[in-house]
């Protein structure tokens, strides 16, 4: 067997180029060779994707580079996670997070992105796609007994539609038992406040890290 | 008199236009495009064309394409509110619009966007009816004092109140047709005679890659059989919904709008398309959409171009900016965009006043662009010979303190040959720090003051008011509003 180390390496390496196939290679060979799957995870392919993350942030990558390594992180997970659940590891999913856009909107690539950065550090995501009415939202996020409903949004005509899901929540007395976070072309930190939302995130990364804060503090309280 | 040169600007080779438009006509064969609209699908499988309603495929074959192009006029006519008026859509003409259906203003006062309001709304539009440069009205502004569903035919009820221009719009909802129609028709005093007279054009944009939506499929079967024109808004996203390359982006625009060329054509045969579009080059970092961005410019000239090649009328959205504020860039992509969008000939520009993603109108903005769009004119008239000969006879009996100012021919010809500045700023440095060391967004302020004081009111007699206001209210109604904002 390969130094273990070196294997964390090629793991972290296929999520930074972007190469799907040897993400997935990896991980059945992870499964062949019963390596531990959280260290497999936390310190192979995690580190991968923090290292896209500054990357990113140092202006070296940019969005196809994101994307790619966001969908080979997936790749990578989708191997893994049946023997994941089998083994009932704990501790692994950062929170769950029902997502999708707002109903009468069809745009969905800021979503999609937000989707697929959030599962790629470790969120569950049930993604309900776009053009999603607001009872939806709701009636997904109590069935996963999620942490928060994700709420895009790319028209200016749709984006009511995210006070909407609010209202309902309220309505239907739901209001604590899931954090909010909106996003989109046209909200901001101010139309976040208006209608009532927890959270905002003006891009994918930020949108990730508030989805974290979120979840933390939905735990803590 | 040698005449003068009218400026011109290609991007593409003869060659280079056969092989995207020859790529797409494969596209539309082979792959097809996605149609969400039944009836839509309708008109496809009674033109014989392979129909999968599961998957919402309709594939075109080209010998129906080619039937269509033919069958499209390559110019239309528009006329304002009065029907005096004529506007001519296709050969070189260049006609600007404001930029259209924001759902933000840049507030004169605070700085900030605000959501539009009715007061906004009807600002825009009376400055737009000012505006000599700027040909055409466009529902340039969405009001957040009504709502959203009743968006599109209360910017028209609007638009048509305050402007004698005619005007670009669409629709937000299917059933937003008909009202609007209503409207126009009023106006005209009959839907024969609005058919005879166009006073509207009508965008329509299908979703990328290769869809047509439900509603925006619709508008484009009611507006061919109301007679009413019909502008192809194809929008890709370099990268994102399109292919990156430019070339790519191309085809997969040239796809989308002979797609929406071809319903336009099934639903009425000779109804006025225009080819037009909205793409952009997709921001790679920031994820956004940058209108300003050369590349987004580049494909507008190279569709514009394309649509010149296949006979029709073309538009884009050029002549507008990124900027949140009325900075350099501000005046840097709008002027770029303006005067290529005028070199290339593309029959309706739309643009000015806009900013920020095309999310935002601003009023100081749009008399600075129409002061912009002057300027593109000016450079289309070109250089032209004035007299014959050019100059020799005012060199006659020259002498060392000759000057010109006095002159009769600059008295007979420096207004034909050059336009004065209206908020550029051409004063010293002296003269412009003792006005009080003004922006072009502070001039551009104070005009906007002193024009809507000046200007009264461009409406309609009361008869036709009283109609239009009895269709908005119906409208309204309909949709749970039981009373329309105030209007002044």
């Amino acid at each position: 067997m390969d130094d273990l180390n070196a294997i964390y390496g090629r793991m972290a390496e296929a999520i930074v180029v972007g190469d799907p196939e040897a993400a997935a290679g990896l991980a059945r060979r992870a499964l062949e060779d019963r390596l531990d799957l959280q260290d497999v995870i936390e310190k192979g392919y995690i580190p991968g994707i923090r290292r896209v993350g500054l990357l990113w942030e140092s202006g070296d990558y940019f969005l196809p580079e994101l994307i790619s390594s966001a969908a080979c992180m997936k790749a990578a997970m989708a191997v893994l996670k049946p023997a994941l659940e089998a083994s009932a590891a704990v501790g692994l999913s950062r929170g769950r997070i029902v997502i999708g856009t707002i109903e009468g909107d069809i745009h969905d690539i800021g979503k999609n992105l937000v989707a697929s950065m959030l599962a790629a550090n470790a969120f569950d995501v049930v993604d309900l796609g776009a053009d999603v009415k607001p009872d939806r939202f709701i009636d997904a996020a109590v069935e996963a007994r999620a942490d928060v409903i994700g709420l895009s949004a790319l028209l200016t005509t749709t984006m009511l539609g995210q006070r909407r899901v609010i209202e309902r929540l309220r309505e239907r007395g739901l209001r604590d038992r899931f954090k909010v976070l909106v996003g989109g072309a046209p909200a901001n930190r101010a139309w976040a406040a208006d209608i009532g939302a927890d959270g905002y995130g003006e891009n994918a990364l930020a949108a990730v890290a508030r989805a974290g804060e979120l979840v933390a503090e939905k735990r803590s309280s | 008199m040698i005449p003068a040169l009218r400026p011109r600007i290609e991007l593409l080779s003869r060659e280079f236009v056969d092989k995207i438009v020859g790529e797409a006509f494969t596209i539309l064969d082979r792959e097809g495009v996605f149609v969400e609209n039944g009836e839509a699908r309708g008109l496809f499988r009674e033109a014989g064309m392979p129909v999968d309603a599961s998957s919402l495929r309709v594939r075109i074959a080209p010998r129906l394409v080619e039937d269509c192009l033919a069958a499209t006029p390559a110019s239309f006519s528009v006329w304002d509110r009065s029907g005096a008026r004529e506007l001519s859509i296709g050969g070189d003409e260049v006609h600007f619009d404001p930029g259209s259906a924001a759902p933000r203003v840049l507030d004169s006062a605070t700085g900030r966007e605000r959501k539009g309001l009715t007061s906004d709304v009807v600002r825009l539009v009376r400055l737009t009816d000012a505006c000599e440069h700027i040909h055409l009205q466009s529902t340039a502004l969405i009001s957040s004092d009504v709502p959203p569903i009743v968006g599109d035919s209360y910017r028209l009820y609007l638009g048509l109140l305050y402007s004698a221009k005619p005007s670009v719009t669409g629709t937000f909802r299917v059933e937003g047709f008909k009202p609007m129609l209503d409207m126009l028709a009023a106006v005209r005093g009959g839907s024969e005679e609005l058919r005879r007279k166009p006073l509207a054009i009508f965008d329509a944009c299908p979703s990328p890659p290769l869809k047509w939506s439900n509603l925006t499929a619709q508008s484009l079967i009611d507006a061919a059989r109301a007679g009413v024109p019909s502008e192809l808004i194809s929008m890709s996203l370099t990268g994102a919904t399109a292919p990156v390359t430019l070339a790519g982006a191309l085809v997969q625009h040239t796809v989308e709008n002979l797609s929406g060329l071809v319903i336009c054509q099934l639903a009425r045969r000779g109804s006025p398309v225009v080819f037009g579009g909205s793409p952009a080059s997709f921001d790679m970092r920031k994820g956004t959409t940058p209108m300003g961005a050369m590349e987004t410019m580049m494909l507008d000239l190279a569709y514009a171009q394309i649509g010149k090649a296949l006979k029709l009328p073309t538009h884009a959205y050029m002549g507008l900016s990124d900027a949140k504020l009325h900075d350099a860039q501000s005046g840097f992509e709008t002027g770029i965009g303006a005067v290529l969008a005028a070199l290339a000939g593309i029959n309706v520009v739309s643009g000015p006043g806009m900013m920020d993603f095309e999310s935002t109108m601003s009023s100081e903005k749009l008399l600075i662009d129409n002061d912009i769009c002057g300027m593109a004119y000016r450079l289309l008239a070109g250089v032209a010979q004035r007299e014959e000969p050019i100059a020799e006879h005012l060199f006659a009996g020259i002498r060392p303190d000759t000057q010109f100012l006095t002159m009769p021919h600059t008295r007979t010809w420096y207004r034909a040959e050059h336009i004065p500045a209206v908020l550029a700023d051409r004063d010293t440095y002296d003269a412009w720090e003792g006005a009080g060391r003004k922006s072009i967004g502070d001039r551009a302020a104070e005009r906007v003051r002193t024009l809507l004081e000046a200007l009264p009111p461009n409406l309609p007699d009361p008869a036709l008011r009283a109609e239009l206001r009895s269709i908005m209210e119906t409208d309204a109604r309909r949709n749970g509003l039981d009373r329309l904002p105030e209007l002044d």
